[in-house]
């Protein structure tokens, strides 16, 4: 039986700005274990920035995980938070916050996600490309949480 | 004492601009200045690089438009391993990358009509500023479906990046003296045969329908659309040799406002014989002029209108249609409404949404020959038509391979004077003897901007947050507070 996919796990950054490529890092991990795992219902992306078109992407699933490098001295190493929708004044239109995605899905379909926001401490954030070994520590870790959350939901 | 009035951020344009407004005694507008604050160093961090980075490398100055620094790299790149210019190329390697061009053009001018523009024009300037952004749009019943295309034609075009650039960060397609894939016919079929709405014949229509929708928005607001920040400038821009629209591949064309060649399809490498650029010292972008005119007078705009100026016709029947009923507004001369732009922009995203078709269907996607190389040069220059106007890239390497010089003239950087004098239009129009300033009237202001899709970010090439010291002064030099980003 086919299964569609019901979960997405978006990453997005910079990779060639050091630690800012931990969301695209951390979907490449997580593509390692699905494949690993054949597991068969959770669909991944990841990009350079959350851009507009995001919203068709995103409508199509039932659970979206963003996933951004974080300088927020607040976050030791890790945290995932429900995300709600924001309405935020957009200056610009090819960088968009996960929550003005949320907000403009539900307003042009109707419909938005259960969503959350997976935020990784990075440190290092020259333009050159590779994980500070601190942010790969905060990786490794985040990757395991979610596995970790995700297990009761996989289908394979 | 006068007064001045300073808007910043610039909403809605890619990237950080502040202008100020000054007034005097009278209330009369005595001087405007759009001010670029980032900073310029991108042409500084490529020196001692190797060549074959630089496509890769430029694109990452802004994450709008990185396909067309990327392929201008590209094509400066091709003549530095000998593969010249234009039919220097294989035919696949030269249709992947128009592809990938028209890719961008259509993404990028569909979400700059739809998501920046439509909701002054639907709302009104004066409106709520509240609603007047895509979520305003998404709210309305009646503007409810031009929201989701603007989304569906943006996705498209970015699918076709994909597609041809091989991955949506920082693509490889474009490498020096060709490419590094082909398109498959899996790839081919889903852009042609898609389901609805994600396929070429789609976005033709859907293409031609916003073309109509301000063909009507047009004749219910003419003297406005005719009139706004409208003043007469020369126009630049690349054309094919026989006078076709061409953004990927030509001569430099430019042109008076009344229609005469002032540079007649000149080879680009040869560039810097014809434009020069001047520095001025309130702001960090350059202000590039036609040498044989001079700075006070050689200065011109770049972009939908100025190509729509320059070019003689457009090689797709249904944009060439639309050409005719746009060049008959005029005369057949210059056009230099400053809103018409928009006009001008949505033609050429029916173009580019005709030769996305056309290229699907050549069998030379296809092709295996993806590379040609030669003698080895020193120098080279790549220019391409991005979707905000010309983009020169001029590179030098040395024995070791090394860049030694770049110079890299975007878009809004040709369109820095243009945009200049856009602001002193609108606010002398708008400002003069005004006591109170509306947010309406500081809305027009950033219209005017607006229309030119300037990317600032791109235009002072900075790559982030950059080390920045500001230091505060008063009217004697003295200096009153120093702070430092770092």
């Amino acid at each position: 039986m086919e299964i569609i996919p019901d979960i997405l796990i978006y990453g997005y950054g910079n990779p060639g700005r050091r630690d800012d490529g931990l969301g695209n890092a951390f979907v490449e991990k997580i593509n390692s274990w699905i494949r690993e795992n054949s597991i068969r219902n959770i669909s991944t992306d990841s990009n350079y920035q959350l851009n507009i078109e995001d919203v068709e992407e995103i409508r199509h699933y039932k659970e979206v995980f963003f996933v951004d490098a974080s300088c927020d001295e607040t976050i030791r190493d890790f945290s995932i938070a429900p995300l709600n929708p924001h309405h935020e004044e957009q200056i610009f239109s090819h960088s968009v916050s996960p929550g003005y995605i949320l907000y403009l899905c539900e307003e042009m379909y109707g419909y938005r996600p259960s969503s959350f926001l997976v935020q990784i401490r990075g440190y290092q954030w020259e333009f050159c490309e590779g994980l500070s070994s601190g942010a790969e520590k905060n990786l490794r870790q985040t990757v395991f949480a979610l596995q970790e959350l995700l297990k009761g939901k996989i289908k394979k | 004492m006068g007064q001045k009035i300073t808007i910043e951020p610039v909403t809605r344009v890619e990237g950080h601009g502040k202008v100020t407004i000054y007034l005097d005694d009278a209330g009369n507008v005595s001087q405007t200045r759009l001010h670029i604050v980032e900073f310029r160093g991108f042409e500084r961090f490529v020196q001692g690089r190797p060549y074959w980075e630089a496509p890769v490398l430029v694109q990452r100055l802004c994450g709008i438009c990185p396909v067309s620094h990327h392929l201008a790299a590209a094509k400066a790149m091709d003549v530095i391993v000998g593969a010249g210019t234009g039919d220097g190329l294989t035919p696949v390697a030269e249709k992947m990358r128009r592809l990938m061009h028209y890719g961008q053009f259509f993404q990028s001018h569909s979400l700059h009509f739809f998501h920046l523009v439509s909701p002054d024009l639907l709302f009104g300037i004066d409106s709520d500023p509240a609603t007047r952004n895509v979520i305003g749009l998404a709210k309305s019943e009646e503007f409810k479906h031009l929201a989701v295309r603007g989304v569906m034609m943006r996705k498209f075009g970015q699918e076709i990046i994909l597609a041809t650039a091989g991955k949506k960060i920082h693509g490889t397609g474009a490498i020096p003296g060709g490419v590094n894939k082909n398109l498959s016919p899996e790839e081919r079929d889903k852009f042609l045969k898609g389901a609805d709405p994600l396929n070429a014949d789609k976005m033709i229509e859907w293409a031609l329908d916003t073309l109509n929708l301000f063909k009507e928005y047009y004749k219910k607001h003419k003297d406005f659309i005719d009139n706004f920040s409208s003043f007469p400038s020369n126009h630049l821009s690349l054309v094919r040799k026989d006078g076709a629209l061409d953004i990927y591949h030509g001569v430099i064309r430019a042109v008076d406002a009344e229609g005469k060649k002032i540079i007649n399809d000149v080879d680009y490498q040869e560039y810097y014989k014809y434009i020069n650029e001047e520095v001025r010292s309130w702001s960090y972008m350059k202000f590039p002029f036609i040498v044989s005119l001079g700075k006070e007078k050689g200065w011109y705009r770049v972009g939908p209108l100025a190509r729509l100026n320059t070019c003689d016709f457009i090689p797709t029947p249904l944009a060439q249609k639309e050409f005719e009923i746009f060049k008959a507004v005029t005369g057949g001369k210059p056009n230099n409404m400053c809103l018409h732009t928009h006009w001008a922009r949505l033609i050429e995203t029916l173009h580019a949404a005709e030769m996305i078709k056309q290229l699907l269907l050549d069998k030379d996607l296809q092709g295996t020959d993806l590379v040609r190389t030669g003698k080895k040069q020193y120098e080279g220059v790549g220019l391409i038509e991005a979707p905000r106007g010309t983009l020169f890239h001029h590179y030098r390497i040395n024995e070791n391979d090394q860049i030694t010089m770049a110079n890299l003239i975007v878009s809004t950087t040709n369109n820095n004077e243009p945009m200049n004098r856009a602001v002193n239009v609108v606010a002398k129009a708008k400002m003069t003897g005004q006591k109170q300033i509306t947010e309406g009237m500081m809305n027009a202001v950033e219209v005017a901007i607006r229309a030119y899709d300037p990317c600032l970010s791109c235009a002072t090439h900075a790559i982030g947050q950059m080390p920045l010291e500001i230091t505060l002064k008063d009217s004697c030099e003295k200096v009153l507070d120093v702070k430092r980003s770092w």
